[in-house]
């Protein structure tokens, strides 16, 4: 049991399965609360276009995924504030489009294509240090906007017109949001996969809400539940031999269940 | 005459092809009780919008002591809002919801003197035992007592509410008008409310502005609540105008 952290390929999976439970279940009590579940697919989709548009150029795919993914945010949100459009119709529009690109830049390229299958459904094992090295990116920036954001991001995902009339800059704060929601995305798809992210995004987040009163006890809750199932996940995956991704989001159904049933006493 | 807590001039608000504020124009001497009534759709919400900054007029202006909307201290101004607006589904608890009015964010821990302030916003509405009951399980009139809670705490010179008696009993609504009254009385606050009761506005406001879309009238309760401008405004009254006069209680 212990040995198996000895293989350098493992310990580079756990520590970005904890530091990917950590980012997506912070940012996920955000996306529960705003009603964004739809958000987290549809970027997690989008990221699939700009991804095989780095394949299609031969370059490192998540370079392209990256830039791609939040130019999409921002035209989400952008397509939201300025149409009569609800959110859901702008992320249904841009994430049909991004996947349809996705498809015809792979159909472009000569030859195989399997690193596209990784992007879809994940490879936790075959994650690499420049991987690693986002993902802690990632997760310090997090940390830092949990003392500098949280406090305004919370309270416009409270109410968004109570918080803008106390001066919060709602709209540029929900950009900045929606920026760091489609980092963790871009930098989550290849150790879960972008048919899976949505669980990490959602199931930690919504287990957590069952059983907290307060949004700051949310957000420790989730944080808690998503870096325990991504770990946990990840042992149960490599000693039943399964694939991790999915295994993690079955232990974290176990925690919704259980917080579920918690919420009913 | 005083100093003026708000000057409304020729305040006009389009959205899109539809002129939700035409030419609207008032003032508001601090200290002073104004009540907006008007129906649905009349504009009455856009207005305090327009007030608290969070809507841009496309013609005219609106002073608050003297400064723009998005100028004002944001101390100055307290906001209780409609509470059919609410996400019951958020996870919080009122204390909470009274932080907000004094930090201006969502809080995330509580020290000692935090907690005191907010418990002492809650006595005045005597709501302190009502602190960790979660939002979610607080009746309309609760709920709105917390709301008023949030805005008094910071000690606002003006108090801004939208339509503070929809949803909630009758026996809510007087208890909440008595708090309104009480610290209107103790800060010699300014008060400007949106309202559908007019009998509420006829007893507590000096002022009456009746909207739809455009000004019908900005007045004193007793000429503002003539029978032409109320069917000038709703169109037929039916005999609510006798209502308001204490003729009838309840047609």
């Amino acid at each position: 049991m212990i040995e198996i952290f000895s293989l350098a390929f493992i310990q580079r999976a756990a520590v970005a399965g904890i530091l990917i439970g950590f980012v997506t279940s912070y940012y996920g009590v955000f996306i529960v609360q705003r009603k964004l579940s739809f958000l987290g697919s549809g970027l997690a989709h989008s990221a699939f276009g700009g991804a095989a548009l780095g394949i299609l150029l031969e370059t490192e795919p998540l370079w392209v995924a990256l830039p791609f993914t939040i130019i999409i945010s921002i035209l989400i949100v952008y397509l939201k504030e300025k149409s009569k459009l609800s959110g859901d119709t702008s992320i249904g529009i841009l994430f049909s489009l991004s996947v349809a690109l996705g498809i015809i830049f792979l159909s472009l390229k000569k030859g195989y294509t399997s690193d596209a299958f990784t992007y879809l459904f994940g490879s936790i094992l075959s994650v690499q240090k420049i991987d690693l090295l986002f993902s802690l990116l990632l997760a310090l920036l997090s940390v830092a906007t949990f003392f500098s954001q949280w406090k305004k991001w919370a309270y416009a995902t409270f109410d968004a017109e109570l918080a803008q009339a106390d001066r919060v800059s709602v709209v540029k704060d929900d950009y900045l949001l929606s920026i760091l929601i489609s980092v963790t995305i871009v930098v989550s798809i290849k150790v879960v996969g972008i048919v899976l992210l949505t669980a990490f995004l959602v199931i930690p987040a919504a287990s957590s809400r069952l059983i907290s009163s307060t949004f700051y006890q949310m957000t420790i809750y989730s944080i808690i539940i998503g870096v325990l199932s991504s770990f946990i996940g990840l042992i149960a995956s490599i000693q039943m031999d399964l694939p991790t991704g999915a295994v993690i989001i079955l232990i974290q159904t176990v925690f919704f269940i259980v917080a579920l049933i918690l919420s009913k006493k | 005459m005083g100093n003026k807590a708000v000057i409304v001039e020729n305040a006009s608000i389009r959205f899109g092809t539809h002129n939700a504020l035409c030419k609207v124009s008032f003032q508001i001497e601090e200290g002073d009780i104004a009540t907006v009534v008007g129906p649905n759709g009349g504009g009455k919400s856009t207005l305090l919008k327009a007030i608290l900054g969070l809507v841009e007029l496309n013609s005219g202006s609106i002073k608050i002591f003297g400064q723009e909307a998005k100028q004002v201290k944001r101390t100055d101004i307290g906001y209780v809002p409609q509470i059919k607006t609410l996400d019951r589904s958020f996870p919080a608890l009122p204390i909470e919801l009274v932080a907000t009015g004094v930090l201006g964010f969502w809080p995330q821990k509580f020290d000692k003197k935090l907690r005191e302030i907010c418990l002492d916003a809650l006595e005045k509405v005597a709501a302190s035992h009502l602190s960790k009951r979660p939002l979610s399980k607080l009746s309309g009139g609760e709920l709105q007592r917390i709301y008023l809670a949030r805005s008094i705490v910071r000690k606002p010179k003006l108090l801004i509410l939208d339509e503070p008696a929809t949803g909630i009993d009758q026996a809510s609504e007087y208890d909440l008008n008595s708090l309104i009254g009480k610290y209107q009385e103790e800060s010699n606050a300014t008060v400007l409310m949106v309202t559908h009761d007019w009998e509420a506005a006829y007893h507590h406001a000096d002022y009456v502005l009746m909207l739809n879309c455009c000004q019908i009238c900005y007045a004193p309760p007793k000429i503002a609540f003539e029978e032409k401008n109320l069917r000038q405004a709703f169109g037929h009254i039916g005999h609510k105008h006798e209502m308001i006069f204490g003729v009838k209680r309840n047609d």
